[in-house]
């Protein structure tokens, strides 16, 4: 298992490099460069002072030295300037982690457990009234845009109902400490949280639907309702376990968008996230920081598909590992 | 005295079913201590009268008239609470599939255990060091590992050892056995046999057997009942059923079992192989054997060499895991041999690839084992039947008249040209099977299994085709099987396979009647319903 994991990592660093030049050159590849979308706010702008701009940045060197800088930097964890902002990548990153992470976190965990309980609970009525609600609002949620979900979840709750906040992380101004900070938090992050993980709950909820329904036809069952067990252990012990199987696959991809952010309901809630540090780092070209993020994120993604895979040997005796 | 009784017992089939009836007015008796075996084509309702004992229809299928009396008790008015009661600790079952049958994710040792858990008898400790005796008792080589180990790393005869451990946790009256040993072969299936019978005679437990195979109710059945389309045509001690049937349908089914003794003289034609095969070598291994990871590595085929005849029928038997079907697949190239030569019409086509390949890979054709998913579902017979010719570009008019022909040749009507696989039964879709095959005009048909998963009566209709086939287009065929009596029946030379190699090759009346080794002899003496075959014979 070490042997297995050591040598993923190894494999992983290297895709890990790739995935890094390639963004790099890609984003190279585009129109424009943080000189030009700052020369252009500034309004007046000679040849001069781009010129003076891209010395600064590093942009008049030849691509290649460019990338090995870059290169050279990110393996010592150092994402570089961003000349934006003033800051080095690596802090404005760190800043807004935390948020991330709280929010798509919580909409991990809340549509894997809504989901599988759902999915779960449907099986278990097929074909009766029950399961056709439950599939019904799941396929609503499936259809439904995030965004549109996010405007009305907010006209609902936050405009008309007054319930809830409608944007932003914490009360501006309010000063909260301690338990107080903590509701305050929690509020904020009940409608952008719900609205994210409700296309995964959808998805999770029909996964785990059909997956219990392929599995109880399985002979298994038929044996473990030979031995007189009650129909409540049959579906936990045996069919639950084997049903859950593909969604531990799908969960893995969720989990690998953990870092990522959610640009639009971050954008939609004003959630001080990375999603929205790099919709606001594309806008402006700003190098550094795009790739910061993308190297964050692929990072994860790698990450999580080891943890996903090594879970996966864990529930599962048959699979054998083999890098 | 008797343990169980139904009498007119109807089970009502949801509606659109085929038939109204799964089975129709059952009446049956079993003693403690003893045997009964139900015999029947499938559909013909003996799983489902079986299941009814033990509540465990499928949804949608009730008993709808008569009653079951177990230990003077009716079954069909108790709760579905009272049913758990029942279950698993005084009647007990075992099924066919027996790796499917048992929960992969989960030790054996738990599996048994569970049972001691549903019925709340025994406390933890206890429970595993009965599972440890059960897994003694039934035979397990090594109880220790086994009950630690997961279903996937046991054999097929061991899982099936687990099942029968597992039903006899509570020392139940009666054992019901859905078809347990067709998915194993011969020896396997001999072990297991004898296994159930020892356990009846040691505890006088009464089994309810289940088969469609005559051989294993000779050996084994106290009493026969003989299923037809959801009713008994037959029913008494096995003697008489077996040797003084009544009922033409089971006349009809024990004339359809293959005999042993029913083998002709080949002809002995002096001619040149068609197919020679010199030193062929395959062996798989997983795991890169770099530095991540044991490699692991099975000598599938090991230097097995032999010459195929114009217009003859070898026959390659073994048990699973011998290797025969991999040879099969190295000669049509599904699986490209590591060594070796294979010569046709003296080309070597071993180690051919791209367009020289596709040119000789049309006059080998294979026919599967399992007709369910050897045919694309989506695919009507019309694209199944011509997929090849076209491939091979025949134009599609053609290869359309061609595909009628085959069908016809095969026995099926032209009708068939427009409808999927599902519309068709075991029989016909291995008809299509074989149609299929014979679409490119190949000189030599590699059969793999091709009348395994089929009922006698069919699977002798089958190989009726396939002789008739064979005469009339002068074909050549490897008939890849386990089963020995359908060797017997189709083949003019046998090669016994063991562990990759080749252990015997000769003339099918030498193998089957004086082998010289004593694996083949071992096999042989493995076939169940010897004695009564011998029996048979006398009669006629």
């Amino acid at each position: 298992m070490i042997r297995f994991i050591l040598g993923r990592l190894i494999k992983a660093v290297f895709i890990l490099l790739a995935i890094l030049v390639f963004n790099f050159l890609l984003i190279h590849a585009a129109p424009g460069d943080p000189a030009a979308v700052m020369a252009g706010e500034a309004g007046a702008a000679d040849e001069k002072f781009l010129a003076d701009l891209r010395a600064r940045f590093g942009l008049d060197q030849p691509l290649y030295m460019q990338l090995w800088l870059y290169i050279k930097g990110a393996v010592q964890l150092d994402l570089g300037y961003s000349f934006r902002q003033q800051m080095p990548v690596a802090e404005m990153i760190g800043d807004r982690l935390p948020a991330t992470l709280l929010l798509t976190g919580v909409a991990f965990v809340l549509s894997l457990v809504l989901g599988v309980t759902a999915g779960v609970a449907a099986s278990a009525r097929q074909g009766r009234w029950g399961d056709t609600l439950i599939s019904t609002f799941a396929l609503l949620f499936y259809a439904t845009p995030l965004f549109w979900v996010a405007l009305m979840a907010t006209l609902v709750f936050s405009v008309w109902l007054e319930w809830l906040p409608g944007f932003g992380y914490s009360t501006i101004g309010a000063g909260y400490t301690g338990m107080a900070h903590v509701l305050d938090v929690a509020k904020h992050l009940v409608l952008p949280a719900s609205t994210l993980g409700l296309f995964f709950t959808a998805i999770y909820m029909r996964m785990t639907r059909a997956s219990m329904l392929e599995v109880s036809r399985l002979d298994f069952v038929k044996t473990a309702r030979a031995k007189g067990l009650t129909r409540g252990v049959i579906q936990r012990r045996h069919i639950l376990r084997n049903a859950l199987l593909p969604v531990i696959t799908l969960a893995g991809l969720q989990a690998g968008q953990i870092f990522g952010g959610a640009i639009l309901t971050e954008t939609v809630f004003a959630w001080p996230g990375i999603g929205r540090l790099m919709f606001e780092a594309i806008n402006q070209r700003d190098y550094n920081v795009i790739l910061g993020v993308f190297y964050i994120s692929a990072a994860m993604v790698l990450l999580f598909n080891l943890i996903t895979d090594v879970i996966y040997v864990i529930v599962d005796p048959r699979i054998r590992l083999t890098t | 005295m008797t343990l169980l009784s139904i009498r007119d017992l109807s089970i009502a089939l949801p509606m659109g079913a085929d038939r109204l009836y799964a089975a129709k007015d059952i009446n049956f008796d079993l003693a403690p201590g003893e045997i009964l075996c139900i015999v029947g084509e499938s559909g013909s309702g003996k799983s489902m009268s079986a299941n009814a004992v033990m509540g465990l229809l499928p949804q949608g299928v009730l008993p709808d008239k008569g009653s079951i009396t177990f230990d003077g008790q009716s079954i069909l008015g108790l709760s579905e609470k009272e049913m758990l009661k029942l279950r698993g600790s005084r009647i007990s079952m075992i099924f066919q599939e027996p790796l499917s049958a048992l929960n992969p994710l989960m030790r054996i040792g738990a599996q048994i255990a569970e049972v001691f858990e549903a019925h709340g008898a025994l406390n933890g400790s206890e429970r595993r060091a009965r599972a440890l005796k059960l897994l003694e008792e039934v035979g397990i080589p090594d109880p220790q590992a086994a009950i630690r180990a997961y279903p996937f790393q046991l054999s097929g005869g061991q899982r099936q050892r687990v099942m029968i451990a597992m039903a006899l946790a509570l020392e139940p009256d009666i054992l019901i056995a859905d078809e347990p040993t067709t998915a194993l072969d011969v020896t396997t299936q001999a072990q297991i046999l004898t296994l159930i019978e020892d356990l009846r005679r040691k505890r006088g437990m009464a089994v309810i057997f289940i088969t469609h195979d005559f051989g294993v109710v000779a050996d084994i059945a106290d009493r026969v009942i003989v299923m037809k389309k959801g009713e008994i045509v037959e029913a008494g001690p096995a003697q008489e059923v077996l040797l003084k049937p009544q009922h033409p349908y089971t006349r009809a089914l024990i004339d359809a079992i293959p005999r042993l003794t029913q083998t002709d003289a080949p002809e002995q034609v002096e001619r040149a192989p068609l197919l020679k095969v010199e030193g062929l070598q395959k062996t798989f291994s997983t795991g890169s054997g770099t530095l991540f990871g044991k490699r692991r590595v099975v000598k599938a085929v090991q230097d097995v060499s032999f010459e195929l005849y114009a217009g003859e029928t070898i026959g390659i038997v073994g048990e699973s895991g011998s290797g025969k079907s991999t040879v099969g697949r190295c000669l049509v190239r599904l699986l490209d041999p590591d060594g070796g030569r294979v010569l046709m019409d003296g080309v070597d086509i071993a180690h051919m690839s791209g367009a020289e390949l596709r040119a000789q890979r049309r006059k080998l054709q294979m026919i599967f084992q399992d007709p369910f998913s050897s045919l694309n579902p989506r695919a009507r017979v019309s694209r199944i039947l011509t997929e090849g010719l076209i491939a091979y570009g025949t134009p599609d008019k053609e290869a359309k008249a061609k595909a009628r022909e085959l069908l016809e040749l095969v026995g099926l009507d032209e009708s068939a040209m427009k409808r999927f696989p599902h519309e068709f039964s075991g029989g016909q879709r291995q008809r299509i099977g074989i149609a299929r095959a014979l679409a490119l005009e190949p000189s030599i048909i590699i059969a793999d299994e091709a009348v395994s998963a089929l009922d006698v009566s069919i699977q002798a209709q089958v190989l009726d085709l396939l002789a008739e086939l064979k005469t009339r287009l002068n074909l050549s065929m490897l008939f890849i099987t386990h089963d020995l009596r359908v060797a017997a029946r189709i083949c003019d030379r046998i090669i016994v396979m063991q562990k990759g190699q080749i252990v015997e090759a000769g003339p099918v009346g030498k193998v089957l009647h004086d082998p010289d080794t004593a694996y083949t002899r071992s096999l042989l003496d493995a076939i169940p319903g010897q004695d009564y075959e011998r029996a048979l014979a006398a009669a006629d």
